[in-house]
């Protein structure tokens, strides 16, 4: 291989990419050094065993993520604005809806929402930590090296350009002969692994680790919501890992599972890949309404309507996640029957839905209702999401599905729903949470400015895509010609895509005049909400509860508040705590250079990288850490430092 | 003695080595010449064992405590693997025009 075919060259932005990357890298090395920051680096952040840190972790990259993902949906929009423009040729536009789409749900979505479960579910169920820290720390860092792997795609060598959904024979190393597709498979494995691990660390977490008397209906709603997404992730992600390394095997070691000829099959690709991606849509949609489920409690002052039909629907929907994937591909030629079959349980979906729905309406009624910026995420997300959900009940019609399919109708869709459904939530979570762990408030005005901005720029850039889809636009076309008409639409849809570029540079504004001006909060629980998380210090110390909390009821906090419930009862005692280890950054660098090899058919270096990541799985099996104690006195010292008092 | 008894895996280690017995196993199909009948026997018995390796060996599965906990989470798995399969069948064969 030449190094011309190495870096990707000919494309100013390209170029403008590499310089900056090079730049920030060396900006931010220079500055740890300067600042001799490289040290508390180490200790703090990459070693932590810490769910707290490594939730923060998680949604620092997903921020990062949905800044890069949001380039290319800008740069999408900037070539759509105008007939025949030529801001992107063919190619490169292919490169950015692919990468687009695989960004914002596996390294935007998946991770924010990961992120904010390692920060509240241990808080809500009154634990110290989750059930295995060391593990936690090696999903993360699994996948912040899937993540960069699959980044540094659109520099070296090229990024896949088949589709976030990569479907064979165009993904096959006959149409797609760059290296582009080899990162898809390999990059998404090491993070699939990564979130693979969370799955079974939160379930095990929440079985085993909820505080006295906390029995499993009276969990909080978003724990129940992480306990059913975590039952999904363990039952689909073996689907998608199973996919990815067939897919890995017929481009690189020439096997023919999906191909056309000597017995492959192109179109199982499709089927594997939809039987993890729809309940994949679960994975990130049921969360999201664990949050607002939170959140629509706390600032309508009143406790959760019918949450137990909540927790059946949850439930329902997890069962029928798994048995919807072919309306993915209704046009792809089976019979009545199978259309048939898939419209029937497609349609069946939206029924638990609509039940989650009125509950938050009813929550809502007659409540005192207080509009704060993640409240008003989550009243936003109803009507908006509503929408998404009546177009979607639309496509799950077979027959009329053949008009819509892969059309701008069906882009829109999509957007309605994992918008308000997964961004929205997790922005809302941002906000309702943020105090929990800096000990402070984002500021609201700013806020919510940020939220009118976003929710009003979401409706101008995707309500005109259902139009043009209707009126024949395909999705994944570079350029239109001025005669289709297309054009107005689409300027307006690229309008309202600069309005969200400006409301994310409100919100992280937001977030850095905050951390310099917001005042800090001493209470502990400045939303006046009604779970155990809020019952605690913020920031959160590093063993979350000095005394381990016991509960009667939901909405423990709340009780305990009116009086009703004493929640710490008994004394300190010596706090048993995991040690930090650097073992999963150094598992997950070798994982990175392993999946970069493997990506170039680069063998020896591979086998190398692959040795080395045996010997670090068996240093870790013949390891002795029995963690560490923290002594009565230093959490009494911790204790009266956090309420304020001179030590 | 007693406790290097515990302190060795056992298990594991005869989990492991039935695991790459089974996948030989099931490998000899490809390079052994027999009719795709014997090849699907072969295929579906050492597949069966193969569960029954990973279930009881490597996940433990009559030392559970909770009988609930551990027949739903087989129903679950059941529900979804056989979903997959012959869901997978109905689409991409038997539904197929």
């Amino acid at each position: 291989m030449k190094w011309d075919e190495f870096f990707v060259t000919g494309e100013p932005m390209i170029y403008g990419a590499m310089v900056s990357i090079v730049v920030a890298s060396l900006a931010i090395l220079i500055g740890l050094t300067y600042f001799k920051k490289w040290g508390y680096l180490w200790r703090e952040w990459l070693t932590t065993v810490d769910h707290k840190r490594i939730g923060i972790m998680y949604i620092i990259s997903a921020l990062l993520m949905l800044f890069r993902g949001g380039v290319d949906g800008l740069l999408m929009r900037g070539q759509l604005s105008r007939p025949e423009n030529g801001l992107l040729d063919a190619q490169h536009y292919n490169e950015i809806f692919t990468t687009h789409g695989v960004v914002m749900i596996l390294f935007m979505a998946m991770p924010f929402i990961i992120g904010l479960m390692n920060v509240v579910v241990p808080l809500q169920i009154g634990a110290r930590d989750v059930a295995f820290p060391r593990l936690n720390a090696v999903s993360f860092w699994l996948f912040f090296a899937g993540a960069m792997l699959f980044n540094i795609s659109f520099v070296i060598g090229g990024s896949p350009d088949a589709g976030w959904t990569a479907y064979f024979p165009l993904a096959s190393i006959e149409f797609s002969p760059t290296v582009g597709n080899n990162y898809y498979s390999i990059a998404l494995q090491i993070a699939g692994i990564g979130t693979l691990m969370t799955g079974i660390n939160f379930i095990v977490t929440i079985l085993k680790m909820r505080a006295k008397g906390m029995t499993l209906m009276k969990m909080p709603m978003f724990t129940w919501s992480v306990l059913i997404t975590c039952v999904i992730i363990l039952f689909a992600f073996p689907v998608l890992t199973v996919a990815l390394a067939l897919m890995m095997f017929d481009r690189l070691f020439g096997s023919q599972f999906f191909t056309m000829a000597n017995g492959g099959m192109d179109m199982l690709w499709a089927n594997l890949f939809w039987v993890w991606g729809h309940p994949e849509v679960y994975i990130v949609i049921l969360p999201a309404f664990g949050i607002y489920s939170e959140i629509i409690s706390t600032f309508s002052r009143k406790n959760l309507y019918g949450y137990k039909s909540m927790v059946w629907s949850m439930v329902v929907i997890s069962l029928l996640s798994f048995v919807v994937w072919a309306h993915h591909f209704y046009t792809m030629g089976h019979g009545a029957m199978v259309n048939g079959v898939f419209s029937i349980t497609t349609m069946a979906i939206a029924v638990p839905t609509g039940v989650k729905i009125f509950n938050w309406l009813f929550t809502m009624h007659k409540g005192k209702i207080e509009f704060t910026t993640p409240m008003l995420y989550a009243l936003a997300f109803i009507p908006i999401f509503t929408i998404g959900g009546v177009t979607g009940v639309m496509l799950a019609m077979a027959s009329a599905d053949y008009q819509y399919h892969n059309t701008m109708f069906l882009v829109a869709h999509f957007h309605y729903v994992l918008i308000p459904g997964t961004v929205f939530a997790v922005i809302a979570g941002f906000y309702y949470w943020f105090p929990k762990l800096f000990g402070f408030r984002l500021n609201e005005r700013q806020g919510k400015l940020a939220f009118w901005t976003i929710a009003i720029s979401f409706n101008v850039t995707f309500l005109p895509l259902f139009f043009l889809g209707l009126n024949g636009m395909t999705r994944r076309m570079y350029t239109y010609s001025e005669s289709t008409g297309y054009g107005p639409l689409n300027l307006i849809a690229s309008i309202g895509a600069v309005g969200l570029a400006i409301g994310f540079i409100i919100l992280v504004y937001n977030i850095y005049w905050s951390f310099r001006y917001a005042p800090r909060d001493t209470t502990g629980d400045p939303w006046n909400a009604r779970t155990l998380e809020w019952s605690t210090h913020s920031p959160v110390p590093e063993y979350n509860f000095a005394i381990e909390p016991t509960v009667t009821g939901l909405d423990p906090f709340w009780e305990a508040k009116k009086g009703g419930h004493k929640l710490y009862q008994g004394k300190l005692e010596e706090i048993h705590m995991p040690n930090n280890s650097g073992q999963p950054v150094i598992l997950a660098i070798l994982f990175f250079f392993w999946g970069f090899f493997m990506v170039f058919s680069w063998w020896t270096p591979a086998i190398i990288s692959g040795i080395g990541i045996l010997i670090m799985l068996a240093v870790r099996s013949f390891e002795r850490d029995h963690g560490r104690h923290i002594p009565v006195k230093e959490i009494q010292e911790t204790e009266s430092r956090l309420r304020g008092e001179q030590v | 003695m007693s406790d290097m008894k515990k302190l060795f895996p056992i298990q594991h280690i005869l989990g492991y080595v039935l695991s790459l017995l089974l996948s030989v196993v099931a490998l000899s199909v490809v390079f052994l010449d027999m009719s795709a009948a014997v090849g699907m026997t072969i295929l579906i018995i050492s597949a069966a064992i193969q569960m029954g390796v990973q279930l009881f060996l490597f996940m433990h599965i009559g030392e559970n405590g909770s009988k609930t906990a551990l027949y739903t989470n087989l129903i679950y798995a059941l529900f979804v693997g056989l979903v997959t399969i012959f869901g997978t069948l109905f689409t991409m064969i038997w539904g197929y025009q």
